[in-house]
Parts: structure tokens; C-alpha cells; sequence
């Protein structure tokens, strides 16, 4: 029970299951509209949408604008489009039974 | 779920950690993978699948039984293949340079086969044995496995050392190199590639080389900060590694990864297909991870 006694006073986060589908956010990175379950945090949609407008804008500063990028991670497939300053961004959990598309 | 499983691994890296769930789903289990663990069950309902289990955790377990040290260690793979070789053992190496897994088939002290992308045999140990960096794990001996590979285990490494020797002394000038700056030939082998435009390769956040680009200073502040960040994304989210992020442009078109401490961008021409910058870029890849 050692091992367990470690993290007696931690707060535990469950492992949120990935949702398919898709939001939109305004330049400021305000939640427009979402196809996405309540149960998914909006913590991390806000997180997301941060990462993927940050992106968007280093890439016009270094004069390479990005009109859509895709993040490929092991369990999920990200799609974001610019969308006149803001995003629209497509979520795509992987599975390991899944054909994954990738370069 | 990810809590136990970092504390686990930071604490205690030489426990094997399985995870056994009645919960059904696909993507818990990629996800378990993405984390390291090293088995995921469902809930054995039968007999012969409580058997399964079973057999499955003892031969974990077996690794751990037959005594040994385990530690973390830097050594070259020629080391690793040789201290397996001279003590006779009979194993599967199980070698990954962090993008593609390779093999290594060892019976009673020699090497019998090899394979690694989509090579086999004597060339697949040579394309293993010329990675610079990765992991390796022992996994138990395969005696069905075709032999392809009869050279001595000796003979085999100085083969591969010779070959590795000459490969690198047949490297051209690269005629453009100093017209475009800073480019090692790496790179502008890469940007001979059909389609490529650009080659930006960074080491932490200041070290970069480039090729085809005129100011790479914001690209490579924008590549570390995009591959960086987006990492970050991916332990919040619990979803495993960033793999690449390819991103299209009206001027071009971009595929970024990382490896280690090391970033890679190249850029392509706007009017790349998406297949062939795939393709391109998974070849890429292959050649410079190696």
C-alpha cells in the first residue's frame, strides 16, 4: 500500500476519454460554437484552441502563414483551420486499430 | 490513471506495469500504450483466458527472475552486441531510433537475422548498427527464425564498420551549401528531395542549421515554440507523443518533428500533393533519423 499512500494527498485527474469532433473559437480564443460532449473540459478546449492560435500567429511572424495545421499524436489527430483570425478545429481520437495516416 | 503510472515509472523503473481493466475501449488502450505501460488486458472472463493472463505475466516476470542488473546505461549497440554474442545467449534485439523499430536475432552467440524498415538481413544490421541514438529492449529468443544472416558476429561488425566508414567518406560537396549560408551536407541532400523548398534542423533552442531560407531565425523560433508547446498540449491531454505537425500555406507547406533534443522543418512548395509530402517526408525522416 506504499505505493498508493504516495499520492493519498494529490488531487487525481480520471483519464478523459477523447471525443470526436469539432469547435470553433474567435481571435481572442472565446468558444463560438462545439460539437463536442459537456463531459469533455472546456479547460482543455480553451487549452487547444491557445496552442493552435499561437501557432497560427508564429507562423505569419516568421512570414510563413499557416491557413490549417495537423497535429499527429500517438491517441489523437488534431485538424485546425484559420478562420479570419480565429480557429475551427476538428479533434480525431487514434486507436490502435486504426490505420493511421501519416508521413 | 496517469498519475500512478509517471510516479511508477519516475520511482520505480524496473517494475513491469500491466493494466487490467473491465472497461472495454480502443482508445483507453492506445492511450495506456502512449504512457508506456508495458501489457493492457481486459478482465479475463474464461478459463483459458484467465490462463492467458497468467502465462503472459510470468513470462514478464521470467525476464526479472533470471537475475542480472538493471540500470540505465549508455552504450553503443556494437557493445550491446557484443556482450550478448560472447556470453552465447540466445535473444531477439529489439532496437528503435526513436521512428523506427528495428530487430536483431541472436542464437547461442550469433547473429542470425535482422530487419529494420524495409530491409532484412546483413543490409538491415548496417542500417541498425548506423543510428546514432535510441533504446533497446531484450526480448525473449526466437529458434524458428530463419537464419539469413551466416557471416561471424565479428565479421558482421567489421563489415558494418567498413560500410558505415565509406558512406561517410563518399559524402559530395554540396554546391550551393556556402552560396546559401549555414547548411551542413545533411541538409542539402535533403533539399535535393522532389518537392522540398527549405530545411531547418535545430539543436535545443540556438543551435540550427538551414538550408533554402534567407531569415531562419524566426522559423526556428517558431519550430521550437510550435513542437514545444504542442508536446506540452499532448501531456496535458494524456494523448502519448506529438509525432509531426504538418501545416499548408498559401506561399508553402510545412512538416515539422522532433527527435531527442533535435527539430526538424522542412518546407515544400505550395502545390505539393498531400501524398507526396507524406511520402516525401516519412523518407526524409527514415534517412535523417539514420
Amino acid at each position: 500500500m506504499g505505493l498508493l499512500s504516495l499520492f493519498s494527498r494529490t488531487t487525481r485527474k480520471a483519464l478523459v476519454h477523447l471525443p470526436a469532433g469539432s469547435f470553433t473559437v474567435d481571435r481572442e480564443g472565446k468558444l463560438m460554437t462545439s460539437t463536442l460532449p459537456q463531459s469533455f473540459p472546456e479547460e482543455y478546449i480553451r487549452e487547444i484552441a491557445k496552442q493552435v492560435l499561437h501557432c497560427f500567429r508564429g507562423a505569419e511572424k516568421a512570414q510563413m502563414p499557416m491557413a490549417e495545421i495537423i497535429l499527429h499524436f500517438s491517441a489523437l489527430k488534431v485538424l485546425a483551420r484559420e478562420l479570419r483570425g480565429g480557429a475551427i478545429v476538428f479533434l480525431m481520437p487514434q486507436t490502435l486499430n486504426q490505420p493511421q495516416k501519416r508521413a | 490513471m496517469k498519475q500512478i503510472l509517471t510516479i511508477a515509472r519516475r520511482k520505480y523503473p524496473h517494475l513491469r506495469l500491466v493494466v487490467l481493466t473491465g472497461v472495454r475501449d480502443e482508445q483507453f488502450r492506445t492511450r495506456a500504450y502512449a504512457m508506456g505501460v508495458d501489457q493492457f488486458w481486459i478482465k479475463p472472463e474464461s478459463d483459458q483466458e484467465i490462463g492467458l493472463f497468467m502465462e503472459s505475466v510470468e513470462s514478464l516476470l521470467s525476464r526479472e527472475a533470471q537475475g542480472g542488473f538493471r540500470g540505465v546505461q549508455s552504450k553503443s549497440l556494437v557493445d550491446i552486441i557484443q556482450l550478448e554474442c560472447m556470453s552465447q545467449n540466445s535473444c531477439v534485439l529489439k532496437i528503435s531510433n526513436g521512428l523506427i523499430d528495428g530487430k536483431i536475432w541472436i542464437q547461442t552467440g550469433e547473429v542470425t537475422d535482422a530487419e529494420a524498415a524495409d530491409l532484412t538481413a546483413e543490409p538491415a544490421f548496417q542500417r541498425i548498427l548506423g543510428w546514432k541514438t535510441g533504446s533497446f529492449e531484450i526480448l525473449p529468443a526466437d529458434p524458428d527464425r530463419p537464419r539469413t544472416i551466416t557471416t561471424s558476429y565479428q565479421g558482421l561488425l567489421l563489415n558494418t564498420a567498413q560500410a558505415l566508414d565509406e558512406a561517410a567518406s563518399q559524402m559530395p560537396e554540396a554546391p550551393e551549401a556556402a552560396a546559401q549560408g549555414k547548411a551542413t551536407f545533411a541538409l542539402a541532400e535533403i533539399a535535393q528531395w522532389p518537392g522540398v523548398e527549405c530545411v531547418l534542423s535545430l539543436r535545443g533552442k540556438n543551435s540550427k542549421d538551414y538550408y533554402g531560407l534567407e531569415d531562419a531565425g524566426p522559423v526556428a523560433e517558431w519550430l521550437h515554440d510550435t513542437l514545444t508547446n504542442f508536446q506540452h498540449l499532448a501531456d496535458r491531454l494524456q494523448v502519448g507523443q506529438l509525432q509531426q505537425v504538418i501545416g499548408a500555406g498559401p506561399r508553402r507547406k510545412v512538416a515539422l518533428a522532433a527527435f531527442g533534443d533535435a527539430k526538424l522543418c522542412i518546407g515544400f512548395g505550395p502545390a505539393v500533393s498531400s501524398d507526396q509530402l507524406r511520402e516525401t517526408f516519412k523518407n526524409i525522416l527514415t534517412k535523417f533519423v539514420s
